[in-house]
């Protein structure tokens, strides 16, 4: 099953006068925007650029003279060091913001904010924000590219491309690959851009949740639903876990972490008994003990460290798709 | 312009009862209109020329929000009016969410005073049904009855009486008032941060929803109570297929209930928010394609009695923002004639004249608006409340040239049809050629 037509185009109504298309700077919002050939030409040139990073000079010339504001409005660690590692290795200038003592503390808006900083000279900003839509809605104030760092419970595309990195380079394939999502889907962007992604490459999505956790209607994005993380465990070759959050307890999302675990974690009985391990990966932070036993962690830490290298190489390939060969 | 007589030129007449006729012209003397002829002869009359045009009783808004007191840098009950009038209507009613609330006579007369002094439609307003709006203790529903405002509608708006028991007793109090419970249902447990419609697209948007059961229940407690009680109940902003339903079954039983629509709801689905455009969050929020036509049902087969604007100003800055961080609303006074001409009517919903019905006969009637000297009809020795548009005329909507303060409406740039040209409340001509004439001109 597809994502339906409308995820691409307009609306139905009265018709709507177009201003017609300028030379407007692009974009990376979201994986529902992104053609499967965009999706792989991604990762094929994120493949080229991780090479880079194992180089000991880790820099190409690539952006040299661009400008890029990292606008972590919502705290993030490894998405922000990634993003500006990223740009440095492809000679770009970065200027980091974060909101803490920032004129948005101090109540300025975001568009005052974001076209302040912009009217310095900007070529993109990268935006993490907590409002769904916000990146969106900040290509319609600044005349420079933006990147969605993740809004929301809306999307995170850099983080979807380096999850199919990463399986495309452990796996060898994506097409027909079975992937199981299992946590707070309702609440996860990861989930979300991950699901998009994976339809259109033409993996399968098993997503693995109490319905209490799940979005509404989420089977119409394509993908299937399952209570059960044993009968996902014999079905999938990846099982990917999110994060989860106590305070999903308060909001009688489910009973207690104890529950989650003994329900939804990936424990180490579960785990032993499995004949044919599938590749595990996680989006980080990691809580132990809680979506993942730590023994198991242990033992697929690699594939989850390598998928943080993977987010250096992908961003390296997204700076360079929307800002490079333009002079 | 009180004084002036007016003629108003080759013109078809809309009349509740007997439709749209063929071209007349209409003589109005003193405020009244005296005769309804063709090839009258202007004499010293005032000329309107209402070629191509229809003449309809001056439209009847149920449901604004002017803003004053308290929050004039949205929208106050002059720029309230000027809009108002653009949109060809002759008297709206107020919700009482402004600082301070609706909730005494000397509010409510304040209110009404004040549309009297911009002298360009009737502002009238609806009291809150407890005081403060904060569902705790009945507001002075008689007092505000009888004082010059004549409050017959209570509400307490978007902050829903979650007490059932105070409802009850309100409801019980009303009647006996003769009073009319305007209802926002909402079951507030159910919307606890919701953005907007809860369905597929607040599940891809990553937006939090809003269940159409969070109306639903709240309608099926207020049909019940309503049940209970005897008291006439209207609901305000229906947005939901089982909402219709509901409605559809309780007058079925015969219980004195009625209920509006916006044109936002029965126009757009919640396929619009993937642009996360704010002017598009509204509260009810716009649902899915199957409610639309649930409700474009409901309007045809008569179940919704009334359009209703709920006209909700809200100043730029508090739209452009994040959509979770934006306020609920959009104005609608200067696009609902266009919308229920290039919606209903054209896509044959429903006849211009049904159409017109629930934005004047139907109104007035529930709110008993001939209290106020308003009658909705065209005829001889009737006051002249009167709106002419073309139902033909075709216009791209410029949020920019609204005559209300505040620019919120998600409709700028659509090619619509209909336009409202003149009106003319209590004999006056307050909006020219499309231009608002200043009061006592």
């Amino acid at each position: 099953m597809n994502p339906p037509e409308i995820l691409k185009s307009g609306v139905s109504g009265p018709a709507k006068v177009q201003s017609p298309e300028a030379n407007r700077p692009r974009h990376l919002l979201s994986i529902a925007e992104l053609s499967s050939d965009d999706i792989i030409r991604l990762l094929d040139s994120a493949r080229s650029f991780a090479e880079v990073s194992k180089r000991p000079v880790k820099k190409v010339p690539a952006l040299r003279g661009k400008t890029i504001v990292n606008m972590f409005i919502e705290p993030s660690t490894r998405t922000r060091m990634s993003f500006e590692l990223a740009a440095k290795r492809l000679s770009a200038d970065v200027v980091s913001f974060t909101p803490s003592g920032s004129s948005l503390s101090k109540g300025e808006s975001l568009k005052d904010t974001a076209k302040t900083i912009v009217a310095m000279g900007v070529d993109a900003v990268v935006i993490r924000h907590s409002s769904a839509g916000a990146p969106k809605l900040l290509t319609e104030w600044v005349d420079c590219s933006v990147i969605n760092a993740g809004d929301g419970m809306h999307e995170h595309p850099t983080q979807a491309l380096l999850d199919l990195f990463t399986m495309r380079e452990r796996l060898g394939r994506l097409e027909g690959l079975k992937v199981a999502i299992v946590g707070d889907i309702d609440h996860s962007r990861v989930a979300r851009s991950n699901i998009l992604a994976l339809n259109k490459v033409g993996a399968r999505v098993l997503l693995v949740a109490p319905r209490s956790l799940l979005p509404d209607r989420v089977e119409e994005m394509g993908v299937e639903v399952t209570g059960s993380i044993d009968e996902a465990l014999r079905w999938c070759d990846v099982l990917y876990l999110l994060r989860i959050q106590l305070e999903r307890v308060s909001e009688s999302r489910f009973p207690s972490l104890r529950e989650y675990t003994l329900q939804y974690g990936l424990t180490q009985t579960r785990w032993s008994r499995l004949k044919r391990k599938p590749l595990v990966m996680h989006p980080g932070p990691m809580n132990r003990g809680v979506e993942i036993a730590s023994v198991v962690a242990d033992e697929v830490e690699p594939v989850i460290t390598g998928q943080v290298a993977a987010g250096v190489a992908v961003r390296m390939a997204v700076l360079y798709e929307l800002l490079g060969g333009s002079t | 312009m009180r004084d002036r007589n007016i003629l108003i030129k080759k013109g078809r007449i809309y009349t509740p009862e007997e439709g749209i006729s063929s071209e007349r012209d209409v003589l109005i003397q003193e405020g009244i209109i005296r005769r309804i002829d063709k090839g009258i002869k202007p004499g010293k009359a005032y000329v309107l020329d209402a070629q191509d045009c229809i003449i309809s009783p001056g439209f009847v808004d149920m449901h604004v929000h002017f803003r004053e007191p308290g929050m004039e840098y949205k929208e106050d009950i002059g720029s309230g009016s000027c809009a108002a009038v653009s949109g060809g209507y002759v008297a709206v009613f107020c919700m009482p969410n402004t600082d301070p609330p609706i909730d005494n006579a000397s509010v409510a007369e304040y209110v009404y005073d004040r549309g009297v002094d911009e002298g360009l439609c009737m502002v009238l307003p609806h009291g809150a049904i407890t005081q403060g709006r904060i569902g705790k203790a009945l507001a002075p529903m008689g007092e505000m009855g009888s004082c010059r405002a004549m409050v017959r509608g209570f509400s307490d708006d978007g902050s829903t009486v979650t007490d059932s028991e105070i409802m009850r007793r309100a409801m019980e109090y009303a009647k006996t008032m003769d009073s009319l419970i305007i209802s926002h249902c909402e079951d507030v447990s159910l919307n606890a941060g919701g953005q907007m419609n809860e369905g597929f697209y607040s599940t891809l948007l990553g937006l939090r929803g809003i269940p159409p059961e969070a109306e639903e229940i709240g309608v099926f407690r207020d049909i019940c109570l309503a049940e209970k009680t005897d008291a006439e109940l209207h609901v305000a902003h229906v947005s939901t297929a089982k909402t219709v339903k509901l409605l559809r079954e309780a007058k079925k039983r015969g219980l004195k209930v009625t209920c509006e629509a916006t044109p936002h709801h029965f126009t757009l689905d919640d396929s619009y928010l993937v642009s996360y455009d704010t002017n598009l969050k509204v509260n009810p929020p716009l649902r899915s394609r199957a409610d639309v036509e649930a409700i474009l049902a409901g309007l045809s087969d008569g179940t919704i009695d009334v359009i209703s604007t709920d006209h909700a100003p809200h100043a730029l800055h508090e739209k452009e923002t994040e959509f979770d961080r934006a306020e609920f609303g959009m104005v609608g006074l200067e696009t609902c004639l266009a919308l229920v001409v290039t919606v209903l009517v054209e896509n044959g919903v429903f006849s211009l004249e049904q159409a017109l019905e629930k934005m004047t006969l139907a109104p007035s009637r529930i709110m008993r608006l001939e209290r106020f000297g308003y009658k909705p009809e065209i005829t001889e020795g009737t006051p002249a409340n009167i709106t002419v548009f073309n139902s033909d005329l075709e216009w791209v909507v410029d949020p920019l040239r609204f005559r209300s303060r505040s620019k919120n409406s998600p409709f700028g740039g659509w090619k619509v049809k209909g336009k409202v040209i003149h009106t003319i409340f209590n004999g006056s001509i307050v909006l020219e050629d499309m231009q608002v004439s200043p009061a006592g001109d």
